[in-house]
C-alpha cells in the first residue's frame, strides 16, 4: 500500500503549494457551464417539440430526441468541435447526453488506431464505462427502495 | 580514485565534451509561441504524414537526430552511441527511431528530465574515454502523451490552470571529444524527491522540490554561486512550479536574477497551455533551440540547465501514490 501519511516537511510544502496555486475562476466557470448546458437543453427541447409536432406523444418523443442529441454530440466530436465546447463550458458540456456521446466517440476515435476489435471495440467505453456501471447500479438501488417503500 | 567527482552528486569534466551539432523540431503550437523562430524545423501538423501520433513522434525524434548529425557535420557511422528517451511506455519512440538510425543505442528514462540525463551520461562516456562521438536526444508529443497519461484527444475536458501542455517536438545534440562549439562542463545527478503532491494536474509543484534540491546541491558541490551563470533554466516547472522553485531556493538564501523556465517561455499566456509547457521535448528544444542560439550569438556564455521530470505513471496515481520528481543539472559553457 502507498504511504498516504504526509511527513511534516511534506505538509509544510503542500501549504506552500496551496498559496501559489492559481485561483479557479469559479464564477466564470459557473456562468459558462450554465449558459452552454442550458443552451444544449434548449436545443434538446426544440428537437423534442419537433417530434411531438410530427405526431409523437411526449413519452414517444423521448427516445428519438435522445438519439438525435447523441448524434449531434457524436457529429461535433468527429468534427473536432466538441472538445472546444468542453474546454469553454466544463460540466455544461459534459453533463448533457451530448457529453456522454462525446466520451464514447472520442475514445472510439482515439483507439481505432489499435484496430477495430482490440482497439476501438474494447476501449470505446473507457470513459463512459463508469457512468454506465454506477448509473445502472444507482438505478437498481433506487428501484429496490421504491418497491419496498412505495410498493 | 574518482578524480572527476565533485562533492556528493556532481562531476566536473576534465576534457569537457563539445556539443558540435544540435537539431530541434517542434509542432505548430510551439512555433506560434514567443520563441517559435528559435527552432530548426517546424512540422505542419500533429501527425506529420504518419497514421498515429506515436509514429509521428518517432519520425520527429529520428529527424531531429539526423538534423543534429547534419549540423555537426558528422556521419551516423562515426557516432558510437545513441542515448535517447521519451515519455511513452517502454520508450518506444526512441527505440523505434534507433531502429532506423543504425547507431548503437542506450535507452534512458528520466521523464521530462531525460535530455539532461542523456547529456550527463553522454559527457561522462566521452570524458571517460569510451567514445568520441555520441548523440543524445529526447522527444514528446502532445497527442501521444495525452493518450497515455490522460484522456482521448477529443474528450470534452476543461484544462486546469495548473496543468501543463506537453510540447510536441524533439531535440538532439551530438557531443564529441573534440571540435568547435559550447562545452558540457559539469553535471549534477539529482535525487528523487517526493513532497507529497498527488494531483497529476500539478506536475510543476511535484517537480519543484527536486529542481531546488539538485540546483542547491550543484552550487554546493562545485562551490559556485548563481552569479556564475548567465542563465539558469529549469526544465518544465511551468508558472506555478517556477514560483515554488524560487520560494524554495530563497529559503536557502539564494535569490535568482537570471533565471527562467523552459515551460514558461515556450508558450504565451494566450495559447491555452495552462501553467506552461512540459514533456521531454520542452527542455530539449528550448535548450538546443533557443538557448543555443543565444550561446552561438555570444549573448550567453554560461548556462545551467536543471531539467525536471515527474516519475509517475497513470497507474501509480490511480493507486493513490504521490508523484516523485527528479532533476538533473548540466552546465554548458562557451
Amino acid at each position: 500500500m502507498p504511504n498516504k501519511k504526509l511527513t511534516e516537511p511534506q505538509k509544510e510544502y503542500q501549504k506552500l503549494v496551496k498559496q501559489k496555486r492559481p485561483r479557479v475562476p469559479v464564477v466564470r466557470n459557473f456562468i459558462a457551464s450554465f449558459m452552454v448546458g442550458g443552451l444544449i437543453c434548449v436545443i434538446g427541447q426544440i428537437v423534442m417539440n419537433y417530434f411531438m409536432e410530427g405526431g409523437f406523444s411526449q413519452k414517444e418523443a423521448i427516445a428519438p430526441t435522445l438519439a438525435s442529441m447523441i448524434f449531434i454530440g457524436a457529429l461535433l466530436t468527429g468534427l473536432r468541435i466538441y472538445d472546444e465546447i468542453g474546454e469553454f463550458a466544463g460540466a455544461g458540456a459534459a453533463v448533457p447526453i451530448t457529453g456522454f456521446s462525446n466520451t464514447v466517440v472520442s475514445a472510439a476515435m482515439d483507439f481505432k488506431r489499435e484496430g477495430f476489435v482490440l482497439g476501438m471495440g474494447s476501449k470505446m467505453f473507457l470513459i463512459a464505462g463508469p457512468v454506465l456501471v454506477f448509473g445502472i447500479l444507482t438505478g437498481f438501488v433506487v428501484a429496490i427502495i421504491k418497491v419496498f417503500l412505495v410498493g | 580514485m574518482a578524480d572527476k567527482l565533485r562533492g556528493i552528486q556532481s562531476v566536473q569534466f576534465i576534457n569537457p565534451p563539445v556539443i558540435i551539432g544540435v537539431g530541434t523540431i517542434v509542432g505548430p503550437k510551439e512555433a506560434a509561441g514567443p520563441i517559435g523562430d528559435r527552432f530548426h524545423q517546424v512540422i505542419p501538423d500533429y501527425l506529420y504524414g504518419e497514421d498515429t501520433p506515436e509514429q509521428a513522434e518517432t519520425k520527429i525524434l529520428k529527424e531531429a537526430i539526423e538534423l543534429a548529425l547534419k549540423n555537426g557535420n558528422i556521419a551516423p557511422s562515426a557516432v558510437q552511441f545513441l542515448l535517447a528517451g521519451d515519455l511513452l511506455n517502454q520508450i518506444v519512440s526512441s527505440g523505434f527511431a534507433a531502429r532506423q538510425l543504425g547507431i548503437a543505442f542506450l535507452g534512458i528514462y528520466g521523464a521530462c528530465s531525460t535530455i539532461a540525463e542523456g547529456l550527463s551520461i553522454g559527457s561522462m562516456i566521452i570524458d571517460g574515454g569510451f567514445a568520441d562521438n555520441i548523440v543524445v536526444g529526447a522527444s514528446s508529443h502532445y497527442q501521444s502523451a495525452e493518450r497515455q497519461y490522460r484522456y482521448p484527444i477529443e474528450l470534452n475536458i476543461q484544462h486546469k490552470a495548473t496543468s501543463q501542455w506537453t510540447v510536441t517536438g524533439a531535440g538532439a545534440a551530438v557531443i564529441a571529444s573534440g571540435g568547435q562549439g559550447p562545452r558540457v562542463t559539469t553535471a549534477t545527478i539529482g535525487k528523487v524527491m517526493d513532497m507529497g503532491t498527488k494531483n497529476p494536474n500539478e506536475m510543476g509543484p511535484a517537480m519543484a522540490p527536486a529542481a531546488a534540491d539538485t540546483f542547491i546541491r550543484h552550487l554546493q558541490d562545485l562551490g559556485r554561486s548563481p552569479e556564475y551563470y548567465d542563465l539558469i533554466l529549469t526544465g518544465d516547472l511551468g508558472n506555478v512550479g517556477k514560483q515554488l522553485f524560487l520560494t524554495l531556493v530563497k529559503k536557502n538564501g539564494i535569490t535568482l536574477n537570471k533565471y527562467d523556465d523552459c515551460g514558461v517561455i515556450i508558450f504565451d499566456k494566450g495559447q491555452r497551455s495552462g501553467a506552461g509547457g512540459s514533456g521531454c521535448a520542452c527542455a530539449a528544444t528550448v535548450t538546443f533551440g533557443h538557448a543555443f542560439k543565444e550561446l552561438e550569438a555570444g549573448n550567453l556564455k554560461k548556462i545551467l540547465l536543471v531539467a525536471t521530470g515527474a516519475l509517475l505513471s497513470p497507474l501509480t496515481y490511480q493507486q493513490g501514490e504521490s508523484i516523485p520528481g527528479i532533476a538533473h543539472a548540466v552546465s554548458i559553457e562557451t
